[in-house]
């Protein structure tokens, strides 16, 4: 495996959490570098969703052991908007209805949100209706969409695409996505992953979390690791995907002596 | 009936100059409404209509009355400077409980529409007020309304004779200002009759902050037939304000009517709404919402009877409740027996922010047709912490996501508003509430 | 299939069929309430001073209260002084094995379809009948001793476990409770005891019937109930009454307590006369039925069937005071003719974490009135209380009603309550596809009604289920038209 000599942008070191008094990660080391694509994929309940929303900082949560350092900050010390803020985006698993808020004012406040934390200006109307404008393409979003209230009544697919419209309007140098491919067709499948291509750079990096390897086909990950029993038990290259997608989960765990 | 007494005293002692100050029509009822409130008092917490708000103790303070009706010191049109952007209102003023005249300004309004004094319009059509006034408030069955018809020498009046609209909403605005504490009594008649039309936007504002007011406000509608009316109550009050509001709606075969109770800032309100929906194919919507904390309690009792059939009732509450704040709601509904063809919807949500909100909520149907379609829901419960992590996530700080969501949760009251302007401005007004921006009518230079 | 058959058979043949008057000699007390009178009552029944006296209390407060008239309901004055508080088949002494207990009583327990002999031979379930005001057998005692479980007569358990009694007797429901349960603790009967011990799975379904024979008397049971820590038990009850004319009167109470993760699983199926068509006669069922989840992680659970009484006034209630406690209520109550029901239930929620479901079903035909009234209460201390209600109304004539009164109250802002109502009635595109398939209008409403009650018949035991599905069906007989 070769790694590029940048600098660090996420490193999680033994990273232990709890839910509801139940350990689900057990001991998380990974490092994350700009520019990188990282996939962790693993069977059910192994613990990839646990991850990604004790990175975003879901307090249902419970960190008890272990450090997680972002840009040389301690994540685990941010309050979830201070870590979105940061520059990490989550990509929902599930993402929620917010009946009453409508996509403009939410986007709108959150991007003003953003630009405080780096004490800038507010945004100008005429500026953020541009910008939504062109962001909205990134993701062929019906601008019908936008003017409804958050997700409500969205298809699986429309809230998909607006969990990586709303990337592209953060640009966030961590992007986090969440099982991004469940519940997709093919053609959105698609257009979810070319939005996230469009959106990379070498300057920001993204976790994918998948439990196949079609995601990983439109989206290329230079490092792949199993997440077994809240742990990382084997990381390789993308051939690693592939020998997954071929074998399935039940060679790792004979490797694991189970 | 210690409570009771002074009033009682009051009355036997004041009676002339009561009378004198108003007018025939008002005086009428008088004496069969101070019999009943003798007999039945003040409502306690033992009644169970009452449960949830002593109303009686509202009354137990030494208000000044104004039954010599002496002109109050203040120009309301110098005071109220604020008017809701592109709303362009007709507007009229009470002061406590007196209607405001001012000279030379006067309104394009048709001349068969009456708006203005309730004792100038009984004055001048006698018949038309005593045919309306009293009629559907009745005295023997609440002893607050009793009390407010005892005392009440004026108040507003909206006449909308056949066939007329009235485009333009017409605005009044209720200030409260006095130099000791202070009690009004006043009653609001509005007749809209077949296939007429108006809006009416009614706000209660208290001037004088740290003076305590009790207001007791009796409403009577008359929607008549293929008739439209819209009637929106907005409460901006001071903490040491008390409101007792009964509003009685009659509506006939095909009308339409919007009843909305905002509770924006109060301190103790009781509000009673009943509506009767008494021709075929009348619609009524009901709602409301009431933002409360510090020690605010705020309590809706709400009645909708289909006494016939083929007629629709929508009805929704929302509360949110932060601090040391009581809600309380009750939502009777009645589909009497030949009511067939009925459909009333009902709901009641509400959301607790601390552990010393309390809230109260007893929804009820009485159904006595069987070919109808009726539902009733209420929940009582905090800001969705799915929603919260989620706005969260994306940058947005914990404060402003649980106000974005605050006022997402009143989106769906807001949005049975049937008056764009005030649509909008009540948003603004909602979400500066949830900022503790907003103590007071924000417009009102008085305030 | 054939099950089906059979409740369609039963509904076109079916009247009341639990109206026979058994013909057996019968020791009744003159008409009439006074101290006396509970004095008689206490001595017939050879009990301790401690029982009199609260006896006593209870009456002397009775006297000073007047009948409660919030329900939904319109009930006639009645004279409580023109009924009979105690008749007893008459006896030598309690019955020592079945032979010796009288013929004529077995086969009315025959005709009921619980043939006591029957039941200790083959079902595995232990009953306890009441008739009248006394408990005349208790089957599967012995087996049931063997593990610590006692399943007896209320009277028997005075005089056999004292401390117990005296220990839980009205620590559920006081005698200053209501009106009701003031005249219950006056002149109470009889009834049945249950305690299971410690770590105890009751093995089998303990059950009651009830029922009122004898002509101008009125029945006022007690149940009690005590499941100790981790114990287990499902008790059922039934009620049945002879056709009168006049109407009689049923004041029961049931006191229910569950220690720490005890479970207690109460079901009824309530059949008592519900009156002729035109309102005639019928019991009048005031009931006071209440459990405490006195340890954490508890459980109480009432299902109930009610499709009998002319008047029924019923609210089995949980105060689910352990923390993690649970307590639902499961309830189909049917009436028809010119029965009224105010029925529903109080869940108060005092320890952390706890959490109740209500389930209602209410369905209404005829010229009946039917009430659905709750309370759910969250105390200040109760934290992340959870209920969930649901109340739906179903109706099959324009001459009934249905009313759902439910009341929240809540103290604590970590609560979430739901509550739920709906009101329907069978639509006529439902009956038409049912007839197109060759299903009577009056066996499609059958089938319909069933279906909208499963979800709470889903609770009863099987051998319950069955039953309380016929009794749906006999209930609403000629009630589409």
């Amino acid at each position: 495996m070769k790694r590029r000599k940048f600098n660090l942008m996420l490193e999680i070191k033994n990273l232990h959490a709890n839910v509801n008094g139940k350990e689900i990660l057990r001991g998380i080391n990974l490092t994350v570098r700009p520019g990188e694509v990282h996939a962790i994929m693993g069977p059910n309940g192994s613990g990839k969703s646990t991850l990604s929303s004790v990175l975003a900082g879901n307090p249902v949560f419970e960190v008890t052991e272990g450090e997680v350092t972002f840009e040389g900050k301690n994540l685990l010390d941010l309050a979830p908007e201070e870590r979105s803020c940061e520059g990490i985006f989550l990509s929902f698993q599930y993402p929620v209805e917010i009946p009453g808020v409508s996509m403009v004012n939410f986007m709108r406040t959150a991007i003003n949100e953003h630009r405080k934390y780096k004490k800038q200006e507010p945004i100008s109307a005429s500026d953020f209706l541009k910008l939504m404008r062109e962001k909205r393409e990134v993701v062929e979003l019906d601008n019908k969409l936008a003017s409804r209230s958050v997700n409500e009544g969205f298809s699986g697919g429309e809230k998909k695409r607006n969990e990586i419209f709303q990337m592209a309007m953060l640009e966030p140098k961590l992007a986090i996505l969440d099982e991004t491919d469940s519940g997709l067709d093919i053609d959105a499948l698609r257009i979810v992953a070319n939005g996230v291509n469009k959106l990379k750079s070498e300057h920001n990096a993204t976790l994918v979390i998948t439990h196949y390897q079609r995601l990983l086909d439109y989206i290329k990950p230079e490092f792949v690791h199993v997440l077994y029993k809240g742990k990382i038990v084997k990381s390789a290259g993308p051939e690693l995907a592939l020998e997954l997608e071929e074998k399935g989960y039940d060679w790792i765990k004979k490797e694991l002596g189970e | 009936m210690i409570i009771e007494q002074q009033y009682i005293d009051l009355y036997n002692q004041a009676k002339g100059m009561i009378n004198r100050h108003s007018s025939d029509v008002l005086n009428a009822p008088r004496e069969q409404a101070f019999a009943d409130f003798q007999k039945n008092g003040f409502p306690t917490k033992k009644s169970e209509e009452y449960k949830y708000t002593d109303v009686s103790e509202f009354f137990n303070l030494d208000y000044g009355f104004n039954l010599n009706r002496l002109a109050v010191p203040v120009d309301p049109y110098e005071v109220f400077k604020c008017d809701v952007p592109n709303l362009s209102s007709l507007l009229y003023f009470l002061v406590n409980d007196s209607y405001f005249a001012k000279p030379g300004v006067g309104k394009s309004l048709p001349a068969s529409v009456f708006v203005g004094s309730l004792k100038d319009f009984s004055e001048k059509h006698p018949d038309l007020a005593a045919k309306h006034y009293g009629k559907l408030a009745k005295t023997e069955n609440d002893g607050i309304v009793a009390f407010n018809t005892v005392f009440a020498q004026d108040g507003f009046v909206i006449y909308i004779p056949k066939g007329v609209t009235i485009e333009k909403p017409i605005q009044l605005v209720n200030i409260f200002r006095g130099d000791v504490d202070m009690m009004s009594n006043r009653r609001l008649l509005i007749i809209v009759e077949e296939n007429a039309e108006a809006k009416l936007l009614s706000c209660d504002h208290t001037i004088d902050e740290g003076r305590k007011f009790l207001s007791t406000q009796v409403t009577e509608i008359f929607v008549g037939k293929d008739a439209r009316f819209d009637f929106y109550e907005m409460e901006e009050n001071g903490v040491d304000t008390c409101r007792v509001a009964s509003t009685f709606v009659s509506q006939e075969a095909n009308s339409n009517a919007v009843v909305n109770s905002i509770t924006l800032h109060n301190g103790r309100t009781r509000n009673n709404y009943e509506v009767t929906l008494n021709g075929q194919h009348a619609e009524t919507h009901l709602g409301g919402m009431a933002i409360v904390d510090k020690t605010q309690s705020v309590d809706n009792h709400t009645f909708i009877d289909h006494a016939v059939p083929h007629c629709t009732s929508h009805e929704m509450f929302k509360y949110v409740l932060d601090e040391k704040s009581i809600g309380a709601f009750t939502g009777r509904i009645l589909v009497r027996k030949d009511a067939q063809k009925t459909e009333a919807y009902q709901t009641n949500k509400n959301i607790c922010t601390t552990a010393d909100a309390k809230m109260y909520t007893k929804p009820q149907l009485e159904i006595y047709a069987d070919d109808v379609k009726c539902s009733h829901g209420a929940t009582i419960g905090q800001i969705d912490e799915n929603a919260l992590f989620y706005l969260r996530a994306r940058g947005i700080s914990e404060k402003e996501a649980r106000m974005l969501l605050k006022f997402a949760f009143m989106a769906d009251v807001i949005d049975n508003i049937r008056m764009d302007a005030f649509k909008d401005r009540l948003k603004l007004l909602v979400e500066k509430r949830f900022r503790n921006e907003l103590a007071k009518c924000a417009g009102c230079s008085g305030c | 299939m054939q099950e089906e058959k059979d409740i369609l058979d039963e509904v076109t043949t079916g009247d009341y069929k639990y109206g026979f008057v058994t013909d057996i000699d019968t020791e009744i007390i003159p008409i009439g309430l006074n101290e006396d009178v509970v004095r008689l009552i206490s001595s017939k029944k050879n009990e301790p001073q401690w029982l009199l006296d609260f006896r006593l209390k209870a009456f002397r407060y009775w006297v000073t209260l007047p009948m409660p008239e919030w329900a939904h309901l319109q009930i006639p004055e009645i004279d409580y002084q023109s009924i009979s508080y105690y008749a007893a088949p008459r006896k030598k002494e309690g019955p020592k094995s079945l032979d010796e207990v009288d013929p004529e009583l077995l086969k009315t327990f025959d005709k009921l379809g619980i043939s006591l002999v029957e039941q200790m031979a083959l079902s595995g379930m232990a009953v306890d009948a009441v008739m009248d005001s006394v408990s005349v057998k208790t089957t599967f005692k012995e087996k049931l001793a063997e593990m610590g479980v006692i399943f007896c007569s209320f009277s028997e358990a005075v005089h056999d476990y004292p401390d117990l009694v005296q220990k839980y007797l009205a620590s559920v429901v006081p005698y200053r409770d209501n009106f009701y349960a003031a005249l219950n603790s006056a002149v109470f009967s009889d009834g049945s005891f249950v305690y299971i011990p410690k770590g105890v799975r009751c093995p089998m379904e303990l059950s009651t019937y009830f029922r009122i024979n004898a002509a101008n008397t009125g029945q006022f049971e007690r149940t009690l109930i005590v499941a100790d820590d981790d114990a287990y038990v499902s008790y059922l009850e039934g009620c049945t009454a002879p056709m009168r004319d006049e109407n009689q009167l049923h004041a029961a109470i049931v006191e229910i307590i569950a220690h720490d993760r005890a479970e207690i699983k109460y079901s009824t199926v309530q059949n008592w006369y519900p009156g002729d068509k035109d309102g005639k006669g019928g019991i009048y069922n005031f009931v006071t039925k209440r459990g405490i989840c006195k340890g954490d992680s508890s459980k109480i659970s009432w299902t109930q069937v009610e499709t009998g009484s002319a008047v029924t006034w019923k609210y089995p209630s949980c105060i689910l005071q352990g923390d993690n406690s649970v307590g639902e209520f499961y309830s189909v109550a049917v009436t028809n003719n010119h029965q009224q029901a105010d029925t529903g239930t109080k869940m108060i929620h005092l320890g952390k974490n706890t959490k109740s479901t209500i389930v209602s079903k209410g369905i209404s035909a005829g010229f009946s009135q039917n009430s659905y009234r709750g309370l759910v209460r969250i105390t200040k201390n109760a934290e992340n209380a959870r209920n969930h209600s649901q109340c739906d109304s179903l109706l099959l004539s324009d001459k009934c009603g249905a009313h759902t009164f439910p009341y929240m109250e809540i103290n604590n802002e970590t609560a979430i309550v739901e509550h739920e109502a709906t009101t329907s009635k069978i639509s006529e595109d439902q009956i038409f596809y049912c007839n197109q398939r060759g299903i009577s209008t009056e066996d499609a409403v059958g089938l319909i009604v069933n279906g909208y009650a499963k979800e709470v018949m889903n609770k009863l035991p099987m051998e319950f289920a069955v039953e309380a599905q016929k009794l749906l069906a006999i209930s609403l007989e000629g009630s589409v038209g």
